[in-house]
């Protein structure tokens, strides 16, 4: 068990001052989940089949997939039947812990970004169209020069309109350069420009913009792949983070984007984004499931400094807090 | 794809009603709770697959097996017209009565509303032959001006723009001036994305709405939205009269059934679909693919239209009277692949067929497509005689082949022999659609060739 107990014990009676924007933010996506799996007990005198049933829709609303969910059930179907529970009451405790136990998977995961050893780091950002890339990117730069990096951009999202343009005004607030190609140009030039550049600069991050696609279209992929062997052939070690950008509304198709991003690049975390909302952002669960690809960062804002490094405990704590505290 | 069709699921749970005359609860709640997982799959909202499986439920219920069909077949039958008619059985078209009709497009942060906006311009331009203006209202997001007048730029429609320090109500008071003052019949007005539970933002679009009286609100959704769609719909559809909706990024691999959720929750009509990077990737939507998508069923119709849209007809047709004719060389042969290949990769298009699994073990496009390379470069270095009549390809000419291309002399004989392969396979698809096939002794393409050949020899 433990792993409820210990989140308990960690977060559950402390200021919300400590668990500060994190929670705050994952607030609104909270109440569904844990208040839901409440009222269900609530509703239920004995766990029988359409008691899971409705477990079952509760899990999924959050976007977990829906493999993943049935695993889970499965699970504590199994515990239920082993330690002969009958009170809804007393299964919240395993629901989170088997939830959770299938993130962690007792593999080793961290948020921090792996800087190179010596020299230039360079970071790619991909993702599909609209998920937060330039926007994410403003933000992971921030955070960098806060602890005193030197940081170039590349816009490398030469194909929609306008995209060099929100990079620009990013790095104009910023006061970092950034290396522009043509409109429509090819994105590996801007992108060898910037390493360049970077490098004359004595620069310690890159961050290499990217067009937004559809994991789906083919020319584009190869297109992307072609930008990651530029970096390869440039810095033999690099790209040394590859970060896919999911936005939290997504739903099933997170796991496809997650695989097929993977199959060209070396993806090593997630950034999650736009957990503002109500959405829960649950496919990340089946992404590290499946692909044992880590979140490292979620967005949680517009402003700058609304990234903030992904917390397994406090997420799950935002996510399931009330379950917690009743 | 990590999609199992609706198909293919159901056809473990098929077993117990095999065989059975009518439908009943009991006989139909293991396939009912495969179509619930593919629903959900489709990342329709657990509300409305819970709704819809009752609604199938009954509707199911004691009906009986028509012959011609299985009991599996029967189901999913029903499930797809109860889809269909729960996304709306008839195309629902823009209200553009008024002068100007005001569209206002909204939806959360990158779901594709300055896109939209610029694919609708030019829909509006070229098909209804209407004269919009853009107006750019997102004044958050850095550069969301500049990319609304690229896109206004290459459709040559003017944007109305006031910076980003001007209010959004205010600019879109000003654009109805100017709209009325240079006869734009339609005005188009971006707004910024927002969260749906930003209420400073949602309470700026509602004074939008009463300072413009739009005649369209859509709202933008991306078709990769998960179960999150209900809450966006909803709040957007209490806030604001939305009078549609417009599903984006369809041209990716989900299945969208976020459409039904906001057809169910908000009975607002889904108007447009958005299928690709180009201003012209927009379409009018259709219920019934709609339901075929969700179901993993196959789309035969979009399979159609893209064929009709890249196949080039008069090289089909030449191929085809050299079939007819008997004269069908490794040139149509070429030349049919490359039409095929057009159409996208070919795991995409056997997708669309219905019936097919979705999938296909050991095919990978990239083997098809170093194939297609591979034979190309073959044909290529042959003479056009040789193309016109591959039996006269003997053993030096393999080798000269062999030489031009890089090939081993191997993989041209594995060309020769899939060429027969598919000759014999084409004379019997001949037969079959009514083409008479010539006397043997008629035609002898080869007459020409065989003169050369002597020639050669001497």
């Amino acid at each position: 068990m433990g792993l409820f107990s210990k989140i308990k014990e960690k977060f559950v009676g402390r200021s919300v001052a400590q668990n500060d924007k994190y929670v705050a933010g994952l607030d609104k996506s909270s109440t569904g989940l844990s208040e839901r799996i409440n009222q269900l007990a609530a509703r239920y005198r004995t766990i029988d089949e359409d008691y899971f049933e409705e477990l079952e829709n509760i899990l999924i609303m959050s976007d977990v997939g829906v493999n993943m969910v049935m695993k889970i059930v499965d699970e504590i179907k199994k515990e239920v039947r082993l330690e002969n529970i009958t009170d809804p009451q007393k299964i919240n405790e395993i629901i989170i812990d088997k939830m959770f136990v299938i993130y962690a998977n007792d593999s080793y995961m961290t948020t921090d970004i792996q800087y190179a050893k010596e020299g230039l780091t360079v970071i790619l950002m991909v993702g599909v169209n609209g998920a937060g890339k330039t926007t994410t990117i403003a933000k992971l730069a921030y955070r960098m020069l806060q602890e005193g990096k030197k940081v170039v951009l590349a816009a490398g999202d030469t194909f929609r309109a306008g995209a060099v343009d929100q990079l620009a005004v990013w790095a104009d607030r910023l006061e970092v350069p950034v290396v522009k190609g043509k409109e429509g140009g090819d994105p590996s030039a801007v992108v060898f420009d910037a390493i360049k550049k970077a490098k004359e600069m004595n620069a310690d991050v890159l961050i290499c913009d990217t067009a937004g696609r559809l994991q789906n279209k083919v020319n584009l992929m190869h297109e992307l792949e072609k930008t990651n062997r530029i970096i390869q052939r440039e810095i033999p070690d690099g790209p040394h983070e590859t970060l896919l950008v999911i936005d939290a509304t997504t739903g099933q198709n997170g796991v496809s984007q997650a695989s097929e991003f993977s199959k060209i690049t070396n993806v090593t975390g997630i950034v999650l984004t736009k957990m503002d909302g109500t959405a829960k952002g649950g496919i990340v669960l089946s992404i590290k499931d499946q692909l044992n690809i880590p979140v490292k960062f979620i967005g949680l804002g517009e402003k700058l400094d609304d990234l903030q490094e992904f917390d397994l405990e406090q997420y799950i704590y935002g996510l399931c807090r009330r379950l917690m505290e009743s | 794809m990590p999609f199992e069709s609706l198909s293919e699921r159901l056809s473990a749970s098929l077993k117990k009603v095999r065989g059975q005359r009518t439908l009943t609860e009991e006989n139909m709640s293991d396939m009912l709770r495969e179509i619930r997982l593919a629903l959900l799959e489709a990342d329709v909202n657990f509300q409305v697959v819970k709704e819809f499986i009752d609604n199938v439920r009954s509707k199911a219920l004691g009906e009986d097996v028509l012959s011609s069909l299985t009991p599996g077949q029967m189901v999913v039958k029903i499930v797809h017209e109860e889809l269909v008619e729960l996304l709306g059985s008839t195309v629902s078209e823009l209200d553009l009565s008024r002068k100007p009709t005001v569209i206002m497009m909204v939806g959360l942060q990158g779901s594709g509303k300055t896109t939209t906006s610029g694919k609708l311009a030019n829909l509006l331009v070229k098909k209804n032959q209407k004269k919009p203006l853009l107006v750019a209202c997102d004044v958050y997001r850095p550069a969301a001006i500049e990319q609304l007048q690229t896109l206004g730029n290459s459709i040559q429609v003017p944007v109305f723009s006031r910076g980003t320090e001007a209010k959004p109500e205010d600019i879109a008071r000003e654009a109805m001036d100017y709209a009325r003052a240079n006869d734009h019949d339609v005005v188009i007005i971006d707004t910024a994305g927002r969260l749906h539970v930003d209420e400073a933002l949602m309470d700026e679009l509602g004074r939008m709405e009463a300072i413009v009286h739009p005649s369209e609100i859509l709202l933008v959704v991306d078709a990769l939205t998960g179960q999150d769609i209900i809450n966006v719909a909803s709040s957007f559809n209490e806030k604001l009269h939305l009078t549609g909706a417009v599903l984006t990024k369809m041209d990716g691999d989900s299945r969208g059934g976020g459409a039904l959720s906001i057809r169910h929750m908000t009975h607002v009509p889904i108007k447009f679909v958005a299928t690709g990077e180009k201003l012209e990737a927009i379409d009018v939507f259709h219920p019934d693919r709609m339901a075929d998508r969700i179901l993993g069923m196959g789309d035969v119709m979009s399979l159609i239209e893209k064929a009709q849209d890249v196949i080039d007809e008069r090289s089909v047709k030449k191929s085809m009277s050299h079939l007819q004719q008997g004269t069908f060389g490794l040139d149509d042969m070429l030349e049919s692949m490359r039409q095929v290949q057009r159409l996208g990769p070919l795991s995409g298009i056997l997708k669309m067929m219905p019936g097919m699994p979705n999938n296909i073990p050991n095919f990978k496009d990239e083997d098809a497509q170093k194939r297609l390379k591979e034979i190309e470069a073959i044909i290529l270095s042959m003479t056009p005689e040789e193309r016109r009549d591959p039996s006269i390809i003997k053993a030096s000419r393999k080798q000269r082949i062999a030489k031009g291309c890089g090939k081993e002399v191997a993989a041209i004989n594995r060309l020769l022999k899939q060429y027969e392969q598919s000759k014999v396979f084409m004379n019997q698809m001949n037969a079959m659609t009514g083409g008479k096939k010539r006397p043997s002794a008629a035609p002898n393409p080869n007459r020409k060739k065989e003169r050369h050949k002597k020639k050669k020899k001497r």
